[in-house]
């Protein structure tokens, strides 16, 4: 029974909001290892496409939710993803044809490249915020959850209860599919393994007749579907702003970075040990192990390895630790 | 150039003679910057108390006239500038200012000290405000966060509560109020879990909410932003069943709160600064004809901040500061006649008889050691889908 306890313990405050967490970081890191393998930068306007997006999303749902439409139980948002994934596709296009087509024509450096998605991040910022404002937006309905805490305990009579949200479990089914769907389009379709080719050596992939630009708009097109699904999973479980969409920014490169740039299985693993160790580190498992050890070997203290006030350390130091033990990260190199 | 010289010299001369009974009061709030959309109310409230005694024509000293100047609330740099500008340029009699607590105490300590200048905050509520060195020239009409500390510390012990986690948003303000809580909640008793920091407009807030609901605690005290980290500790602290009840401070009350997760925070209360005073709603009224929103955060302490300036130096019969620092007190306090808002003329007509006045004003007025609002607050509890007050303190 205690291990029972000390497991739903862990798994309420731990496992699940890591879980769900590390889902929606993945999508966009997955992005900006996509970009990065295909186009060769990074992309510091994720975080704000990904407002953009979420915010074609809301307004949408609104406008569902006036005209009375509603899923039921659901969020009434999964019926304005599609809305809000053709809205960022073409702002997506429309970035690519008239700021960095001209910086890959020139073969500019990645680094000019970089500060352009830097001008294009700091005017999608200021449109996101001239066109729904600075504030939180709430946009969730439908039912909150499956199950709720005190539900579960009086299912099973454990001391300790396990909630599990409505927006968890659709964020890591979404996930799963999402996940699960690009990379069978990168492994098994034509489209997908031209994709790849042009990533592994771009003149190669020329020589072989494939049409640089049309890899450059597939891969703009996967980007939307991947930052709109991510922006709106994260917005349905906690509330969309546009400050806290930049943020993301970071542990979304992170992610990247230690899963290793350019590949799909790295960022996705990446995105998951982000969240496990901001959650894990700075989880406080007196409980815990107040449950699995005998009364006399109970802690004292809290038993937290780290304050919480260095949750956002944790990731820059695994950063670092995994740049100087192996620079290509987890996973190696280019093999998208 | 010889003419012209002289010229601007005459028009110099006959310009401020023009000016010569003047007296020019600065009202140095953050027009920009964070607190950018409450401070325009404070400063019309301010300068409503002035024309209040413009047009009663009993205060002798000379006509007064409001200059407003700018402090950005969070640029001390700016603040010091702009108050330097109005005291050497302007010839400031007084501040009604500053807004915010930093900038205030690197007013106070640059620009107000070294010139003799008094000081009238509204809204600074900083702790170390209380401590600083201000050769009697600094007061306040808004009480210290160590008073709301003990509120909450009160508020929490009449209900029964013995044990509390305590998150601050990381700040001046936030790790103030904490502290205070923390310090009075533990001397009358309790015992506090944990005492945990969070940033404001982070992506997620599981491992904050983690680790205070390892360290337990009947109710978790939220010193925070409505609309920042406060809001999302909240959040996440209900979805994970970790905290029933909270706790929350003056930062934290607003309707967005209630409208973004209303019914699953029944029962939960807080503390807003107010008082059970008939001042609240005359200077309601007065504001409403005059055009202004009285309900606006610290509008009614800017009302009295400026009444008391004013009182003080007719009281005094003099805009000297020096002369008119030690009557501030005398005039906010009993004895005497006590004093609402929209009865300044009267006031004045009881001074210049000789009388001693009780300003009490919109916010209950009443000034404690050094020089700073004691400090009234209402005890509000969630109750349905709004805040309901449940008694004054």
């Amino acid at each position: 029974m205690d291990i029972l306890n000390a497991l739903v313990l862990l798994g309420n405050f731990v496992l699940i909001p890591a879980l769900s967490y590390g889902s929606q970081l993945a999508l966009g890191a997955l992005g900006i290892t996509l970009i990065y393998g295909i186009l060769r930068f990074s992309h510091f306007a994720h975080g704000d496409i990904m407002a953009f997006g979420t915010m074609v999303v809301v307004l949408v749902t609104w406008l569902l939710q006036g005209w009375g439409v509603s899923l039921g139980p659901l969020p009434t948002a999964l019926l304005a993803l599609p809305a809000g994934i053709v809205a960022t596709a073409l702002a997506l296009l429309f970035i690519d044809r008239s700021v960095y087509r001209f910086y890959r024509r020139v073969k500019a450096q990645p680094i000019v490249i970089v500060m352009a998605s830097l001008g294009v991040m700091f005017v999608l910022n200021g449109l996101v915020r001239f066109i729904i404002g600075p504030n939180d937006q709430n946009f969730a309905d439908g039912a909150r959850f499956l199950f709720t805490v005190r539900d579960f305990r009086e299912a099973t009579g454990l001391d300790e209860g396990l909630g599990l949200r409505v927006s968890q479990v659709i964020t890591i089914i979404t996930t799963l599919v999402v996940v699960s769907g690009l990379f069978w389009f990168l492994n098994r379709t034509r489209a997908g393994k031209s994709m790849r080719a042009y990533s592994d050596n771009e003149d190669l992939a020329l020589l072989s007749g494939i049409n640089p630009e049309r890899v450059v708009t597939i891969t703009w097109l996967i980007v939307a579907v991947l930052v709109t699904v991510a922006g709106t999973l994260y917005g349905l479980d906690k509330s969309f702003k546009p400050f806290t969409y930049f943020q993301l920014l970071l542990p979304m490169f992170a992610a990247a970075i230690l899963g290793g740039m350019g590949n799909p299985v790295g960022a996705v693993v990446g995105a998951y040990i982000i969240a496990l160790s901001e959650v894990g580190v700075t989880y406080a498992f007196r409980k815990f192990l107040q449950y699995l050890l005998p009364e006399s070997w109970a802690p004292d203290g809290l038993v937290q390895l780290l304050s919480t006030d260095y949750k956002f350390a944790v990731s820059f130091v695994l950063l670092v630790v995994v740049l100087l033990i192996r620079p290509t990260g987890l996973f190696k190199g280019q093999t998208l | 150039m010889k003419k012209f010289l002289l010229t601007t010299a005459i028009a110099g001369l006959t310009a401020g003679a023009a000016y010569a009974d003047d007296v020019n009061i600065g009202i140095i709030f953050g027009f920009t910057g964070p607190l950018e959309s409450i401070t325009p109310t404070m400063a019309d409230a301010a300068e409503l108390a002035m024309s209040e005694v413009n047009a009663s024509g009993l205060f002798t000293l000379g006509n007064i006239v409001p200059v407003r100047g700018d402090d950005g609330c969070i640029d001390s740099g700016l603040a010091v500038a702009t108050a330097e500008r109005l005291i050497t340029s302007d010839h400031i009699q007084g501040i009604v200012g500053a807004d915010c607590s930093g900038v205030t105490g690197a007013i106070l300590q640059n620009a107000a000290r070294p010139n003799g200048v008094v000081m009238i905050s509204p809204s600074a509520t900083s702790p170390a405000l209380s401590t600083a060195e201000d050769d009697g020239l600094f007061f306040r009409t808004a009480p210290s966060d160590a008073r709301q500390g003990q509120i909450a510390a009160d508020i929490l012990r009449d209900r029964g509560v013995n044990s509390i986690a305590i998150t601050y948003t990381n700040n001046d303000y936030g790790a103030g109020l904490a502290d205070a809580i923390k310090t009075a909640f533990e001397a009358a008793g309790g015992t506090v879990t944990m005492v945990a920091s969070h940033e404001d407009g982070k992506a997620d807030y599981s491992a904050e909410v983690a680790a205070l609901a390892a360290a337990g605690g009947d109710v978790l005290v939220v010193a925070g932003y409505v609309d920042q980290g406060g809001r999302g500790i909240i959040r996440s602290a209900l979805d994970l069943g970790a905290f029933d009840t909270f706790e929350l401070t003056d930062g934290m009350i607003g309707q967005s709160l209630l409208d973004a997760m209303g019914s699953e925070l029944q029962g939960s209360y807080g503390q807003l600064p107010g008082a059970d005073n008939p001042g609240t709603q005359m200077f309601q009224d007065l504001a409403a004809a005059a055009g202004i929103d009285g309900t606006s955060a610290f509008a009614p302490e800017s009302y009295d901040a400026a009444a008391l300036m004013l009182l003080a130096m007719a009281a005094a019969g003099s805009t000297n500061s020096a002369d008119y620092k030690d009557h501030v007190m005398d005039v906010a306090n009993a004895p005497g006649e006590e004093i609402y808002p929209g009865q300044l003329a009267h006031a004045l007509e009881v001074i210049a008889a000789g009388g001693d006045v009780d300003y009490v004003g919109a916010s209950a007025v009443e000034l404690i050691g050094p020089g700073e609002s004691a400090g009234n607050y209402r005890e509000l509890e969630i109750q349905g889908n709004e805040f309901t007050t449940v008694r004054f303190r």
